[in-house]
């Protein structure tokens, strides 16, 4: 399944496929920059619900997409994260940075 | 249990990142691992066969070689690439430090590798090319291929 985008309260909201690699990463990169770009979000939650891979190239994204809505005052969250996925964003220190908004959809992601 | 091996040789495209993970899991499999031992795995594979495409070959057209082996109860598995070399390993090891930031590379790839594998070598002559060498016992923790 390809990755796939949605906007709800000014937030878009990525649900990944099911590996985020290098590979996959130019395409989300490039998809999420163009819609950010269109100016009906400021902030991103990324969609792990699906996925069950993710390496550095993954961090990648998060940081990147991280410094872009800082910079619109924005937030970055993340949901539906598996064990798997869950060490890698440990390990590289990503939770300083994204909130993990399980739970929270019902109310829009909104903080 | 024996000794078994495995050589897989495949283009510098990024579609065979993919593949050399399902390939070295498939071939890991013989040893019984833990779903997260298996995904140690892939993960270490994945970064560094993506370092040999994106770094050492820079996305130009080239061949990666993963070599696998199985030898009492510990996984081994090489990557290498012909490509440009690391002229700092050290600094290139370490974590965040990335030569391709406009690519978005997190800096993080030598930690995962270090993190998921039980031992990490990375050899390199500037120039002719860059050689991974990691290591894993499989089933240390319950025990049960000990």
């Amino acid at each position: 399944m390809d990755t796939t985008y949605e906007i709800q309260n000014r937030i878009l909201i990525i649900h990944l496929s099911k590996e985020l690699d290098h590979h996959s990463a130019v395409g989300v990169r490039y998809t999420a920059d163009g819609l950010l770009e269109q100016g009906q979000s400021d902030s991103i939650v990324f969609d792990f619900t699906d996925t069950v891979f993710m390496d550095s190239s993954g961090i990648g994204v998060i940081m990147g997409r991280y410094k872009k809505v800082m910079k619109r005052g924005g937030f970055v969250g993340v949901v539906g994260v598996g064990p798997c996925i869950r060490r890698i964003l440990e390990i590289s220190g990503m939770y300083k940075l994204v909130e993990n908004l399980d739970g929270k959809q019902e109310e829009g992601y909104a903080n | 249990m024996q000794t078994n091996e495995m050589t897989l040789e495949f283009d510098s495209k990024s579609e065979n990142e993919g593949f050399a993970r399902v390939a070295v899991a498939a071939f890991a499999s013989q040893l019984d691992p833990t779903l997260e031992e298996i995904a140690d795995i892939k993960t270490a594979v994945s970064e560094a066969v993506t370092n040999a495409i994106i770094h050492g070959y820079e996305n130009k057209p080239g061949r990666v070689r993963m070599e696998c082996k199985i030898h009492n109860g510990e996984f081994f598995v090489t990557v290498s690439d012909k490509g440009k070399g690391i002229e700092d390993i050290e600094q290139a090891m370490e974590p965040l430090f990335t030569t391709k930031p406009e690519l978005e590379r997190s800096g993080m790839g030598f930690v995962f590798m270090d993190v998921f594998m039980d031992a990490l070598e990375v050899l390199s002559i500037p120039g002719e090319g860059c050689t991974v060498r990691m290591k894993k016992k499989i089933g240390a923790v319950s025990g049960k291929n000990g």
